[in-house]
């Protein structure tokens, strides 16, 4: 059940919004309405991802939508971003898979890639065709990528990879992998970029077991066992860390803003549940600490909405601070991930069980809080800024 | 082929309607609107003609400012260009088909594809006026004699055939018994059931293009048309609310009440 028209004007910000943006949210809502709410809790259950999905998105140009040319639709960040959030009040599993499509791998290819590279891909990428993930998190290197082990050794026109990944979204499913390795000398600066077909001998990908998060989405440990590529494989427009470091910025922008879809998701309907729910023979919405919660619930999903259209708007206009997207994901994140919990409680013991929403989106979050620069990694990027003391050691 | 298809701006079937206390409307703050849902398959069915034949769809609406939101929708779908005629009143459906005959004269298709009525006032006479004024063939109500979970559906052929000389179409429509299939001489005018096709999402790439596609803004009076209305709305009333309903503890009850009670058995 929808909220009452002032209250949802309150966070859908449509004065603030163009008409080509409104349409694109509402394109993507619809498909979201009929195509993925039905499914979604299934898919989650069973712990499989939503493939039908992927050729949807790419038939509405949603992949890599904000990007220019090679089949992509061109959209400004903001509108982009809308779609993300659409998404995302879908599952966040499933705006996991677009995000790293569009500005993991798609993005990379776009910026730094040769020509010919971004002709092989991005068309595919764009279509849902091909599939892509991003490598660069290992088992022991997280917060701190530098001190990856991945290594690309310098062969005869090309390299040879050997090490592991951890934690790939897509990575079980992917066609493509951008694998972030050092190249022979071993320093940070050394990082490269390289473009692996992942049916290359010596490259697999084990789907990661028990997880109680993201589960309608693929997450991978990747394997590279003397996987050869070509020198036309590598990104030929970046050196060093900086080149999966922006890639993440781009990233994390788009899910400070869109992460508020999982949060109205969870307000809509603990609102809805909170009216129809009877004790003591009321509604549970009339009662003063539930509507406590879904004030403050309110108060959150407007305030972080707010934020997240800012920093879309600066980052349109070239001036989104890296600064500015910490601070951003950080906040909106930790909002929704309280609103989810607070939605969940209204729930009550139906709550618990993934028949109602909150506790899906519940559980994804605290993967989104984590992924992406941890909230930790974050607060002290925020710390750095305001005392100009670096707190990383 | 040169198809005109309209695209009316009503309110959304899913928002809660309201009418004025003083039944002189319904309330209009906080709906949201959205094109009349025969017209988004009469934009599809043109497409899909378009797409096989060649040729170029043009959308029209009439209304408010505001229906250029539904113009760019169809021009999202893939429309190519949008004729708006500014009119913010009251009209009725000979008000429309009037100002619709004079787009047609001006534009000169070969098929004009309209909703079979429009969601909110229900009237469906728009399509019929327009084909008898102009004294074209019509094929109203049309539908597909195939299921839209078929082959033909998937792959987005359209419904209406065109004849191999191009003069004529085949339209499938629902009557009482069953579904008639009729030959319309073209120029003709077809209105859309509901079983016709499933309407395409507007893609982002084509949300993007619709931008600088042209739309067109003509006007009642500069197209010579009387608009004042011949039928006019008195008064509007909400349905009355239904009683709440009682539940039965089981299958036997349900029979006894629906026996004796509500005598239907």
């Amino acid at each position: 059940m929808d909220s009452p028209p002032e209250v949802a004007a309150l966070y859908r910000l449509d004065d603030s919004l163009s008409e080509p943006e409104r349409a694109v949210r509402e394109v993507v809502a619809r498909l979201v309405q009929s195509e993925v709410l039905p499914v979604i809790g299934q898919h989650f259950r069973a712990g499989t991802f939503p493939a039908q999905v992927v050729a949807r998105l790419g038939e509405l140009g949603v992949l890599g939508a904000n990007l220019g040319g090679y089949g992509c639709a061109g959209l400004s960040n903001v509108a982009y971003g809308l779609a993300m959030q659409e998404l995302e009040r879908g599952d966040s599993g499933l705006r996991s898979f677009a995000s790293v499509q569009t500005s993991l791998v798609m993005w990379p290819i776009h910026r730094y890639g040769s020509e010919e590279q971004k002709q092989r891909w991005l068309p595919r990428l764009a279509r849902g065709e091909a599939i892509g993930c991003f490598g660069l998190t290992e088992t022991e290197a997280g917060s701190d990528p530098a001190s990856l082990r991945t290594r690309a050794a310098r062969t005869k026109g090309g390299y040879v990879l050997n090490g592991s990944k951890a934690w790939i979204t897509n990575g079980a499913l992917a066609h493509l992998a951008l694998v972030w390795a050092k190249t022979d000398d071993g320093g940070p600066e050394s990082v490269r970029g390289f473009l692996v077909d992942t049916t290359t001998r010596g490259f697999s990908a084990r789907e990661i077991p028990g997880k109680f998060s993201l589960r309608a989405s693929s997450t991978a440990e990747l394997s590279l066992v003397d996987v050869r590529v070509e020198e036309s494989d590598v990104l030929p427009g970046v050196h060093g860390l900086k080149g999966p470091l922006s890639c993440l910025n781009q990233a994390r922008a788009g899910i400070a803003f869109s992460v508020t879809g999982a949060a109205i998701a969870c307000f809509e309907g603990a609102r809805a549940h909170a009216l129809e729910r009877q004790q003591f023979g009321r509604p549970i919405a009339a009662f003063q600490l539930t509507q406590a919660k879904l004030a403050d619930m309110l108060e959150r999903i407007v305030v972080a909405q707010t934020l997240g259209l800012h920093l879309l708007r600066q980052k349109d206009a070239g001036r989104a601070s890296p600064t500015l997207v910490s601070l951003a994901k950080r906040a909106n994140v930790r909002a929704a991930l309280t609103t989810a919990r607070e939605a969940r409680s209204i729930y009550g013991a139906s709550g618990i069980t993934d028949d109602t929403p909150p506790i899906r989106h519940l559980l994804n979050l605290e993967s989104v809080y984590t992924y992406e620069g941890t909230h930790e990694v974050h607060t002290l990027v925020l710390g750095k800024a305001i005392t100009g003391i670096d707190a990383f050691g | 082929m040169k198809i005109l298809v309209t695209a009316k701006r009503v309110e959304d079937p899913e928002s809660k309607i309201k009418v004025k206390a003083d039944g002189s409307g319904i309330v209009q703050e906080g709906l949201k609107y959205k094109m009349n849902p025969f017209d988004e398959i009469a934009v599809e069915e043109g497409l899909r003609l378009t797409a096989k034949h060649g040729g170029e769809v043009v959308v029209v609406s009439i209304g408010p400012k505001d229906v250029q939101e539904q113009l760019r929708h169809a021009l999202a779908m893939g429309a190519a260009r949008a004729v708006w005629v500014n009119h913010p009143g009251p009209l009725d459906p000979m008000g429309a088909a009037g100002l619709l005959q004079k787009v047609v004269e001006k534009e000169k298709p070969d098929l004009c594809i309209l909703g079979k009525q429009s969601i909110d006032d229900d009237q469906g006479q728009t399509g019929q006026y327009l084909a008898e004024w102009l004294g074209w063939s019509q094929g109203t109500f049309a539908s597909k004699l195939d299921s839209l979970e078929s082959e033909a559906e998937k792959a987005k052929a359209p419904a209406i055939e065109l004849s191999a000389d191009g003069k004529t179409l085949q339209v499938v429509r629902e009557v009482d018994s069953g579904l008639a299939t009729l030959a319309c001489s073209l120029p003709a005018v077809v209105t859309t059931d509901l079983r016709l096709n499933q309407p395409r999402y507007a893609s982002l790439p084509g949300i993007m293009k619709a931008k600088n596609k042209p739309i067109e803004e003509l006007t009642p009076a500069g197209l010579g048309v009387d608009v004042g209305l011949q039928v006019e709305v008195l008064r509007m009333s909400p349905p009355p609310p239904r009683k709440a309903g009682v539940k039965v503890g089981d299958v036997q009850e349900l029979f006894q009440k629906l026996k004796n009670e509500a005598k239907v058995l």
